[in-house]
């Protein structure tokens, strides 16, 4: 594996040398089975944004036929200092945030639960990862009748009295419904990490008498960290996206109270027909997950790295 | 390290007390893991009870079950969306592992020039939101007549799982031992009997893997759903926003519907979850 790695590496850092034999056809062989693939991706992702693009310069409300019209950056600026997109901005950063973490810190406690041996773990696996594996719009209903509901939710009916948690605490209830459904993510991958750090280091620093909170500090945490990153950034990337719970949990209130950047481009588009600010609104998304992303692919770069020094 | 060599009594009562604070730590992860599956046990308990006892305060316990709820669901034309979503999940996991397994082999086996670039954006049309290319795709298909079409959903389901699905296969080749892949070349094995004979035995359990993650993501998936289909293209994520209607108590009705939507992903991750880390990670960590 590593040997593979390796000589790929040389091959797109130095230009590779020239095939004596077969040469340009040997090339295509290489690249055929890739070809359907990139060429499918290019079509069905690349090309919508880049007409999202395009729309995004253009004044264009669908109720309006026949206004529409070149604007340049105008969209943009109205995306930029808008009230409602600034507010599902903050909104997309907290509930985001929030939800990573929450799920972030559950998930490395039960992790670290889950790397000792007691009777049944497997079955505490199974358990945990089972928030994980339920249909989203399924939890999300779940969560806002079931559980939340003022007069016959779980959490009343076991604590008492009548809040209606989901429009008291519009934020708490959606991040902790996403908390319960990403943690498990979160600890599936911390618990790999931990199952990946070498045993007998840890023994050799448990028999230097080094206590628990210094191994775990001083060893596992450093050893975690491009797992914890990992985790982060995927979990971001996928928490930016949040829409099944604020479609079914909260509509976006009470107010613009869980809006986020989703819920809010999809309102545009499809209730008030605004297509060249939604466009406008989703490049903006696009750029804001490029920098997330860029750390993102750093980190799993790092992770490459750590294969080809094994 | 090199001095301590600690008597054996001494050793042995580490040893001991080792094994108790597993055995309390263990109580303590049962109760963390009660806790997180018990809004499932809640709603599979909801699905189960009388009518009269589903919208009470204080809950009710203990009860009588009834598989009412469950008949109600499918006399409620379930059908249809069931059948959306299993073609929508299996026809876009098939053309997913055809498109990406022969990808992941030029991107790891017998990579091409600059393969990390084209790994790199794979995954960077994984990271673009949705909602930044939902309307073109939406416009187009209204225009082509292709909204609300099964096909147009397997073929955006494709695109979505394309780049997890490429990735985790890349990893999964890249675990066939190279020096068996040379032996083989040296011994006259042409490509397609050493794909037969070599990497497919060592890959299927990932293939599996990757094809059950793209299912997993495919059946759950709501918001292309939710805008690009209305009547004959919708999917089992959209028959569950059918069921709140006001009429009567509906939690039961939606809890049966609920539990039954889920189930499928959920025995499919309980039996895969080994591989889940890998597929949820894109292969970067194992």
């Amino acid at each position: 594996m590593t040997d593979v790695i390796t000589r790929a590496d040389e091959h797109t850092e130095a230009p590779p040398p020239v095939p004596t034999k077969g040469g340009a056809k040997d090339r295509w062989a290489r690249r055929a089975p890739l070809l359907p693939a990139l060429v499918f991706a290019i079509i069905v992702t690349q090309v919508p944004f880049l007409v999202t693009i395009y729309f995004s310069t253009q004044s264009w409300n669908a109720l309006r036929p026949g206004s529409r019209k070149f604007v340049g950056f105008d969209n943009y600026i109205t995306v930029l200092t808008d009230d409602r997109l600034r507010s599902a901005l903050l909104n997309t950063v907290i509930l985001t945030a929030g939800a990573v973490i929450f799920s972030m810190i559950l998930g490395l406690a039960l992790a670290i639960l889950l790397d000792r041996k007691f009777l049944g773990r497997s079955i505490v696996r199974t358990m945990l990862i089972t928030p994980f594996l339920i249909m989203p719009v399924a939890a999300a209903l779940l969560w806002k009748h079931g559980i939340y509901n003022p007069d016959y939710g779980l959490i009343n009916g076991i604590f008492g009295g009548s809040t209606a948690w989901a429009t008291s605490y519009p934020k708490t209830a959606i991040i902790t419904t996403l908390v319960w459904q990403w943690t498990p993510f979160m600890m599936l991958i911390l618990l790999a990490g931990l199952q990946s750090q070498s045993n007998d280091v840890l023994e050799a620093a448990r028999v230097d008498g080094a206590g628990a909170w210094r191994i775990f500090t001083r060893m596992t945490l450093p050893h975690l960290r491009q797992y914890l990153e990992l985790g982060a950034l995927l979990g971001s990337i996928y928490l930016v996206n949040t829409f099944d719970a604020i479609y079914t949990i909260t509509q976006g209130g009470p107010g613009t109270a869980t809006t986020n950047l989703p819920y809010e481009i999809y309102q545009t588009i499809f209730s008030k027909y605004e297509y060249g600010e939604a466009s406008a609104a989703g490049v903006v998304v696009v750029i804001l997950t490029i920098i997330v992303a860029t750390f993102a692919l750093r980190v799993i770069s790092g992770l490459f790295k750590v294969e080809e020094g094994r | 390290m090199t001095t301590i060599a600690a008597p054996p009594s001494g050793a042995a009562s580490t040893k001991t007390r080792r094994k108790v604070g597993n055995a309390v730590w263990g109580v303590v992860a049962w109760i963390a893991g009660i806790i997180f599956v018990f809004p499932v046990i809640w709603m599979i308990l909801t699905s189960l009870k009388q009518a009269k006892d589903v919208t009470t305060n204080p809950p009710v316990w203990f009860f009588t079950p009834t598989f009412e709820h469950f008949t109600n669901v499918f006399d409620s034309n379930i059908t249809p969306f069931l059948l959306n979503s299993l073609m929508a999940s299996v026809f876009s996991t098939l053309l997913v592992v055809v498109l990406a397994t022969p990808a992941a082999y030029a991107l790891s086996l017998r990579p091409v020039a600059k393969w990390s670039d084209a790994l790199f954006f794979f995954i960077s049309t994984k990271m673009m939101p949705v909602v930044a290319a939902v309307l073109p795709v939406y416009l187009l298909t209204v225009k082509i007549g292709m909204k609300d079409n099964i096909w147009t959903m397997v073929i955006l389901y494709t695109s979505m799982n394309l780049p997890l699905a490429i990735w985790m296969m890349r990893s999964f080749l890249l675990e066939v031992p190279r020096e068996v892949l040379e032996a083989g070349e040296v011994d006259g094995a042409g490509l397609l009997t050493s794909i037969r004979r070599i990497i497919l035995p060592i890959v299927s359990p990932g293939l599996a893997a990757t094809a059950l993650i793209c299912f997993i993501f495919t059946w759950n998936e709501f918001f292309l759903a939710v805008n690009l289909t209305d009547t004959n293209a919708s999917t089992a994520p959209i028959f569950l926003l059918g069921f709140i209607s006001g009429r009567g108590p509906f939690l039961a009705d939606l809890s049966a519907a609920a539990v039954l939507l889920s189930l499928p992903v959920l025995i499919a991750g309980w039996v895969a979850q080994n591989k889940l880390v890998r597929g949820l990670s894109m292969g970067a960590v194992k």
